[in-house]
C-alpha cells in the first residue's frame, strides 16, 4: 500500500502544480496588464514588482508549496521510470533513498533562498 | 491434416514461423512455409496443415479450436491474438508472420511459458474471500446477486487467461515484475463482486509496487483481448478504488448475504429442476 500513499500524493501534487501554475500565468501575463500582484509600472517580472511579490508572505508560503509540490511531482515520476529499467530490489530502495535525499536537500536550498529573499524584500521596504 | 478435396485452395501463403528448441537452438529463428490456403481457414489451420504436410516438428499450444480455452494465444503478424479465432485471409495477403506471445520465455517453437503470469494471477487472490470462513469451506446457502451487481464485475470474468494482454503490455515489456494487465483486472473483477470481501487483502497486491500504478494507461491490453475484456478500464477502476481506500473515502457496504438454506431463490419461469445428485 505504499506505493497507493506515494502514487496518491503524486497526483494531489499535480492538482497543486495545476492551481500554482495557473496563478503565476495570471500574474507573469496577466499581471502586468491588470496589475493584480505588480502595482509598479513596467512588467510584472520587473525588479520592482518582484520584490513586492517576494515581500508577502503569501508569496514566500506559495513559492516553498510550488518547490515542495513540484519536487515530489517530479521526483516520483523519475522513480517511475528509473524503476521500469528492471532494477533489484534493494538498488530500487537506494534510488528511492538517493531521490528522497537529492528532492530533501533542494527543498531545503530553495527554501532558504524563498525566506532569505523575503527577508531581503522586506528590508528594502522598510530601507 | 491434408486440405479437404472438395476446398478450392484460393491462394498460397508463407508463413514466417518463428522457431527455438532451447535444447539445440542458441537464439529463436524463422522458418519459412508456403502453405495452401482457402477461405475460412484460421491460422491454427494452418499451424495443423504445416505439422501434418511440412515439418512434424513445429510446436504450439492449443486445445478448444474455438475462443474458449485461451490455449493458442500468439503472435499474429505483430498482434498478439489466438490462432483459432483468427482467418488468415483477413490478416495475410501473400505473407503471415507468427511467433510466441512475447513478455513471456519460449518453452519451445510457438509455446510461450505462461507460469509467471499465473503466479501473479494466483498472488491477487482471483477468488471469493468471506469473512466467514466457515461459510467459504462448506457453503449452506446461496448469496442474493442483482443483475445490477452482476453487470458491474461481468465483462471483466469473460477473461480465459490466453495471456494477449500481457503479450501486448508495453509497461510489461520492461518491467517483467510488473503485475500486468490479467491479473490485475481478475482483482478487479473480484473487488467489484458484492459477494466478496477480500478487497483490502487483495490492495496489498495491487497498490504494492509493481503494481496497478505501474500501468500507462497505454490500452493495448484491451485492444489486443480476444474476448473484448477492457483490462485497462479495470486497471483504472482498481487505481481509484486504491486511493479511495487509502483516503479511507470509500463506502463501507456490507457484502451481499446469503438465503437462507439451498433453494431459497426465485428461479426463472420454465426451467426444469436439477437432476438428483450423484455423487
Amino acid at each position: 500500500m505504499r506505493e497507493t500513499k506515494y502514487w496518491t500524493w503524486h497526483m494531489s501534487a499535480g492538482v497543486v502544480i495545476l492551481f500554482l501554475l495557473g496563478l503565476h500565468m495570471l500574474i507573469m501575463h496577466v499581471g502586468g496588464l491588470t496589475h493584480l500582484f505588480a502595482p509598479h509600472s513596467g512588467e510584472a517580472i520587473s525588479k520592482e514588482n518582484s520584490l513586492f511579490r517576494d515581500g508577502r508572505m503569501f508569496f514566500t508560503v506559495t513559492y516553498i508549496l510550488l518547490l515542495g509540490v513540484a519536487l515530489y511531482h517530479g521526483l516520483y515520476g523519475l522513480r517511475t521510470i528509473l524503476f521500469e529499467l528492471t532494477l533489484k530490489p534493494a538498488v530500487e530502495k537506494a534510488v528511492t533513498f538517493v531521490l528522497l535525499v537529492v528532492g530533501l536537500g533542494l527543498f531545503g536550498l530553495g527554501t532558504w533562498a524563498a525566506i532569505t529573499t523575503h527577508a531581503i524584500a522586506i528590508a528594502g521596504g522598510r530601507g | 491434416m491434408t486440405m479437404p478435396e472438395n476446398s478450392k485452395a484460393t491462394r498460397e501463403i508463407v508463413f514466417h514461423v518463428t522457431r527455438y528448441n532451447p535444447e539445440s537452438d542458441r537464439a529463436p529463428y524463422v522458418k519459412t512455409y508456403k502453405i495452401p490456403v482457402r477461405e475460412g481457414m484460421t491460422v491454427l489451420d494452418g499451424l495443423h496443415y504445416i505439422k501434418d504436410n511440412v515439418d512434424p516438428t513445429l510446436a504450439w499450444r492449443y486445445s478448444c479450436r474455438m475462443g474458449v480455452c485461451g490455449s493458442c494465444g500468439m503472435l499474429l503478424n505483430g498482434r498478439a491474438t489466438l490462432a483459432c479465432n483468427t482467418q488468415i485471409l483477413h490478416i495475410a495477403d501473400t505473407d503471415l508472420t507468427v511467433g510466441p506471445l512475447p513478455n513471456f520465455e519460449i518453452i519451445r517453437d510457438l509455446v510461450p511459458d505462461l507460469m509467471t503470469m499465473f503466479e501473479k494471477h494466483r498472488s491477487v487472490k482471483p477468488y471469493i474471500v468471506r469473512a466467514d470462513e466457515a461459510e467459504s469451506n462448506k457453503p449452506e446457502g446461496e448469496f442474493y446477486q442483482s443483475p445490477a451487481e452482476l453487470e458491474a464485475y461481468l465483462q471483466f470474468a469473460y477473461c480465459i487467461k490466453c495471456g494477449c494482454c500481457m503479450a501486448a503490455c508495453p509497461t510489461l515489456a520492461t518491467d517483467a515484475r510488473y503485475l500486468g494487465p490479467m491479473p490485475l483486472a481478475a482483482a478487479e473483477r473480484y473487488d467489484k463482486d458484492t459477494r466478496d470481501e477480500g478487497r483490502r487483502d487483495r490492495n496489498q497486491r495491487t497498490g504494492a509496487s509493481h503494481g496497478a500504478f505501474r500501468c500507462h494507461y497505454a490500452g493495448e491490453c484491451s485492444r489486443a483481448c480476444p474476448k473484448g475484456v477492457d483490462p485497462a478500464k479495470a486497471i483504472q477502476y482498481l487505481k481509484r478504488q486504491l486511493v479511495l481506500d487509502y483516503l479511507h473515502l470509500a463506502r463501507r457496504k456490507k457484502p451481499c448475504q446469503k438465503m437462507h438454506g439451498t433453494g431459497q431463490g426465485k428461479p426463472l419461469p420454465n426451467i426444469p429442476t436439477a437432476p438428483a445428485k450423484t455423487v
